[in-house]
């Protein structure tokens, strides 16, 4: 295993009681800076992984390395997941405060986050008084406060319409470009892995192992207009097949 | 229009019915210590005032003090038992015993305990078990109602026990609690009206004293005052706290 890697599974399984094995065993290494999408049917475990690169859970089997240190690992859930009693800039210093950051520099960098997602004038505002949207953006920006090395997003996008996902895969590469951390991005939709990663990796239908992965040749951000191009048509059309396989091997 | 017509609707209704009662005891010329007419009822209230009012007061300082004791006990015990299943599960079975036995079954031990001399007191601890369930059940759903993917991020950026408690767990409780205080509130009221009925009240005499009193020595007028005066009381009383639970969830969600 590269010792630059951000964060690695190595020969990792995991068994749920009564359910089996959910994942594995697969090898896995993220290199500090690059954008991996994780792709595969429903239930392959591909949230699991993401779980295990976040310290959520322990493998059964096999090894997990990551970035451990406080704010170091930040994970974007499925829903936006802020507390409801909490104003948008007190939800995004929540990870600073919690790590001991005084009041009021954890509030001027929460702002600032804000700010960097477009957030800027709802720094006071509920989460029940946000969009869809810009909930989600507040959760980047939670994610961001604490200037991860490594950034899980869990799916992020699912609930959103596609318009707002669009924007917001926009907003991802662009804040991205700026800290460049590593970024693991947990998908179902082909076009939006190949949209936002460099590298995309297709897992096989659960107990999810590595189908295979393809690199994206792209510069990155995007330049306006690349989903039109013949080179992420042809990208895409060979991660569906890739996916197609892996679903098969399975059946 | 609307508006309008929700409250007259039901002010008619009970004007109606109200009617129909004097109509009837006055046609059928029912004695006053059978059943009196509501204008005589009336009559009794505004005669009484100034001390149903007295009364009243005592009757509501008795379970408003039995609110606060309770809230602090369920508060505690809920925050116990969120905080070990085996201290949610050792804790069940007392909480259910205390839920499901009726308040004036016991009443008579506690007047035992509290001693001849100072039967406000077994009134009080009366008042404080019939409100005591719905507190704890209440309290112990929001400690239990936690996001749990607001957890995990908890989980992530490692909080210490405290943090967890402080920042996560008693915020999200605060909804169902608020729905079980206000059950108990309403269940306190009454668990001091039957602790004054069995328990006595010693010199602090209530409405439950009022309606006692004056239905031994049957001037009905006077005992369907201090009913209804409880009635005004308990509906103010439950109106209040509706009023704040509102504001409190208004401020909780932000809207």
């Amino acid at each position: 295993m590269v010792d630059a890697a951000a964060a690695a599974l190595a020969g990792v399984e995991v068994d749920y009681p009564g359910r089996g094995r959910a994942l594995g065993p697969i090898d896995f290494s993220l290199a500090a800076g690059e954008i991996v999408a994780l792709i595969g049917p429903s239930g392959c475990g591909k949230s699991t992984a993401l779980r295990l690169l976040a310290g959520l859970e322990a493998p059964t089997r096999g090894q997990v390395r990551r970035a451990a240190g406080r704010g170091e690992t930040a994970v974007v859930f499925q829903s936006p997941t802020l507390a409801p009693w909490l104003t948008a800039t007190a939800n995004v210093s929540l990870p600073l405060e919690l790590a001991g950051v005084a009041g009021g520099e954890a509030r001027a960098r929460a702002a600032e986050a804000l700010r960097r997602v477009g957030l800027a004038g709802a720094e006071r505002a509920r989460p029940a008084q946000l969009s869809g949207g810009m909930a989600m953006r507040a959760s980047l920006a939670r994610a961001l406060v604490t200037s991860p090395k490594v950034l899980l997003l869990d799916e992020p996008f699912a609930a959103l319409d596609e318009i707002t996902r669009r924007q917001l895969a926009d907003d991802v590469l662009a804040l991205w470009a700026v800290e460049r951390p590593a970024i693991v991005f947990v998908t179902h939709n082909v076009e939006e892995a190949v949209y936002m990663a460099g590298r995309v990796v297709v897992m096989t239908a659960g107990p999810g192992r590595i189908a295979g992965e393809l690199a994206v040749e792209a510069p990155s951000p995007r330049p306006p207009g690349f989903r039109t191009t013949e080179g992420f048509r042809h990208t895409a059309e060979r991660l569906s097949e890739m996916l197609r396989q892996g679903m098969e091997a399975r059946a | 229009m609307k508006r309008s017509v929700a409250i007259l609707a039901p002010t008619l209704f009970v004007a109606l019915l109200l009617a129909a009662w004097e109509i009837a005891c006055r046609a059928l010329n029912v004695p006053p210590y059978f059943l009196p007419t509501p204008s005589a009822i009336v009559l009794a209230l505004v005669e009484n005032a100034p001390l149903l009012f007295v009364s009243a007061w005592r009757t509501l300082s008795t379970s408003l003090m039995a609110f606060a004791i309770t809230g602090v006990l369920a508060g505690l015990a809920a925050l116990g038992a969120a905080s070990a299943r085996l201290a949610e599960a050792s804790f069940r079975p007392i909480a259910i015993a205390l839920q499901v036995t009726p308040i004036i079954a016991i009443a008579p031990l506690f007047t035992v305990w509290a001693g001849i001399d100072h039967p406000q007191v077994a009134v009080v601890a009366l008042a404080c078990v019939a409100a005591f369930f719905p507190m704890y059940s209440g309290a112990l759903a929001g400690l239990s109602a936690v996001d749990p993917e607001l957890e995990r991020l908890f989980d992530l950026y490692g909080a210490s026990g405290w943090q967890r408690l402080t920042r996560l767990k008693l915020p999200s409780a605060v909804p169902q609690a608020l729905e079980g205080f206000k059950v108990g509130l309403g269940l306190a009221l009454v668990g001091a009206v039957i602790g004054e009925m069995l328990a006595g009240s010693g010199d602090q005499q209530g409405l439950a004293f009022r309606i006692l009193e004056a239905s031994h020595r049957m001037q009905m007028p006077q005992s369907f005052a201090a009913v209804v005066a409880l009635a005004v009381m308990a509906g103010v009383l439950h109106a209040a706290f509706q009023a704040l639970e509102r504001r409190l969830i208004r401020w909780w969600r932000g809207r």
